[in-house]
């Protein structure tokens, strides 16, 4: 039997593991890549805005090739009832840079293209293939991988795990839970095809221009939740998720969810006539930074979504997923520099330079808002987006109703919702949970 | 006032979406039982692929040709043995050309 033994093994070609591979890759190491999917992106599901930032660190001239649908120039956040939308706008021009921030992608082809970028590097990409079980030697020691392929065994010095959020790999040899209804989101999506003048037109866009649209309100029915809609070229993505303990409560369908959402009268007009071409559902880890489970350990790391590292109130996934995979990539090239074993001990390198990083720093400020929202889903998600939208309309009907009158009306509206009481420690402890 | 939804089948969503089947080796197995707890019912209704059905004489039986591999019902139900989940052959189960 031919054992062939490698520096590393990453687990998985998104976002998390293509960042990884491709770090060591270019690092100097020798780099096996294992992906189920039957190409990169295959499996994979995002909505989709990519942080041009945590490219940049790996890539830096991404822009010359990377398959990137339109730089955003605007954002709309909506507070949502049955009938209308409260929001906030933000559009300018300064966003038309020569670097733009922020570009909407499609995954699968995203994915394709990161892993030429992997293999260009150097490493080994082996699609079709799962990894079904670690290989540990008599120290407890990760050493290698068995794949659902051959019955062989793959070595390596460290396996690098960028499974993802339903990642079996790591739950099943007990290096992290399972994650609990609590701590994921389950999101549907759907991809509408429209011409691309037909977008440019609704959304008041020229050229590679892109708008998105985040909403919450009653079309998640008192669940926690947010909605989306993005702008790609020739498509919207749009698509609604929450937790799954709140499904699993309510027994609410996820594509009912969805059509209502399509069907809500702010949201049917941008997506008229489209042709839908894909529907798709995947999970979101929510759980913030109190569902971080180990990081490291003997032989082995975890990175992005398998991590939970997931900033899921500022819907932002794919670029702690792209940076915790560099920083792991980084942390192992330095250990392998040093020709010190990967041990737990070595390893732990990848924390101390993750707790010095956006990632953990921004988990860690909003460590209290995931149970903040789901405990007070009701008033978040369907009370507040009621009475918003009937202070906004007590405020732009103009009926002969004197403002004096008006403002008492909307005030006791507020304070009949919720109770005064209610009002305040609610704007408190979003406020703590903010700081 | 609410907003009017048409009635949605879940199965015309599908239609769109590309599948490679692993006939006759079904990646997630229901155990036999007599009534469902509340989760594996619950799938029923929020299994995004309508996976799930109740049959005539009340039990949960799975149809996984439709399955996005999300794990929702990993989530919910292989803790309880209720359900088992594994992933799909590599190469096999769902294929997002988007996703
Ligand atoms: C609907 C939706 C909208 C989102 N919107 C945004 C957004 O707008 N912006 C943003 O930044 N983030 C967003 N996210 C989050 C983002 O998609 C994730 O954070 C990101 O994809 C995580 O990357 P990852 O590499 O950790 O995991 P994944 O991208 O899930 O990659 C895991 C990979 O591992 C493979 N794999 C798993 N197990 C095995 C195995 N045993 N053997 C071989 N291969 C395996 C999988 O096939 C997959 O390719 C969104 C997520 C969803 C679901
Ligand atoms: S993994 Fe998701 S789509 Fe597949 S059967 Fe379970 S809940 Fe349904």
């Amino acid at each position: 039997m031919v054992e062939e033994k490698f520096d590393a093994i990453v687990i998985g070609a998104g976002m998390a593991g293509n960042a990884a591979a491709f770090t060591m890759a270019s690092g100097g190491l020798k780099v096996l890549q294992l992906e189920r999917g039957e190409y990169p992106g295959s499996k994979n599901v995002q909505g989709a805005i990519m942080y041009a930032n945590m490219l940049e660190k790996i890539i830096p001239d991404f822009r010359d090739d990377a398959p990137l649908e339109r730089h955003l120039i605007e954002q709309r956040f909506w507070m949502m009832d049955n009938t209308s939308h409260a929001g906030i706008h933000y559009r300018s021009d300064d966003f038309n840079e020569a670097k733009p921030n922020r570009y909407t992608i499609i995954r699968a082809q995203f994915d394709k293209w990161f892993s030429r970028k992997v293999r260009e590097a150097g490493a080994t990409l082996l699609c079709e293939t799962t990894a079904t079980e670690l290989v540990y030697d008599i120290t407890d020691k990760v050493i290698g991988v068995r794949t659902d392929r051959a019955g062989e065994r793959i070595l390596a010095d460290v396996v690098v795990l960028a499974e993802g959020v339903n990642g079996l790999l790591g739950t099943r040899s007990g290096l992290r839970e399972t994650p609990r209804p609590e701590t994921v989101a389950l999101a549907v999506k759907e991809m509408h095809f429209l011409p691309e003048e037909v977008i440019e037109q609704r959304f008041g866009l020229k050229g590679n221009e892109g708008c998105v649209i985040e909403a919450a309100g009653t079309i998640s029915r008192s669940m926690t939740g947010l909605a989306f809609l993005y702008t790609n070229r020739e498509s919207i993505s749009l698509g609604i998720g929450c937790l799954v303990s709140d499904f699993a409560a309510t027994m609410e369908s996820p594509y009912a969810l969805l059509e209502g959402f399509k069907n809500h009268p702010s949201v049917r007009a941008l997506i008229a006539g489209s042709e839908l071409k894909e529907y798709a559902a995947h999970l979101i880890p929510e759980g913030g930074y109190k569902a971080i489970p180990q990081l490291f350990g003997d032989g082995w790391v975890a990175v992005g979504d398998a991590a939970q590292l997931n900033n899921a109130v500022h819907r932002e996934g794919s670029n702690l997923a792209m940076t915790s995979g560099r920083i792991a990539g980084e942390a192992i090239v330095q250990v392998k520099c040093r020709n010190a074993p990967m041990t737990k001990r070595n390893l732990v390198l990848y924390k101390t330079m993750l707790d010095d990083s956006f990632v953990l720093k921004d988990l860690r400020k909003h460590k209290d808002m995931p149970a903040l929202l789901h405990t007070n889903s009701h008033n978040f998600f369907m009370r507040y987006p009621q009475l918003i939208s009937l202070a906004a309309q007590n405020l732009v009907r103009v009926d002969g109703t004197p403002k004096i009158d008006k403002e008492k009306a909307t005030t006791a509206a507020f304070i009949k919702g919720r109770s005064r009481w209610g009002l305040v420690s609610d704007a408190l402890r979003l406020a703590l949970a903010w700081r | 006032m609410t907003i009017t939804v048409p009635p949605v089948r879940v199965e015309d969503k599908l239609y769109q979406n590309r599948y490679l089947i692993d006939a006759g080796r079904p990646h997630i197995k229901v155990r036999p039982h007599q009534s469902p707890s509340a989760n594996l019912l619950a799938l029923t209704r929020i299994c995004p692929a309508k996976c799930y059905e109740l049959n005539a004489t009340g039990q949960v039986e799975i149809a996984a040709d439709g399955c996005m591999e999300c794990g929702t019902c990993r989530v919910l139900c292989e803790e309880s043995g209720e359900i088992t989940w594994n992933y799909p052959r590599g190469g096999f189960g769902v294929l997002f050309k988007f996703g």
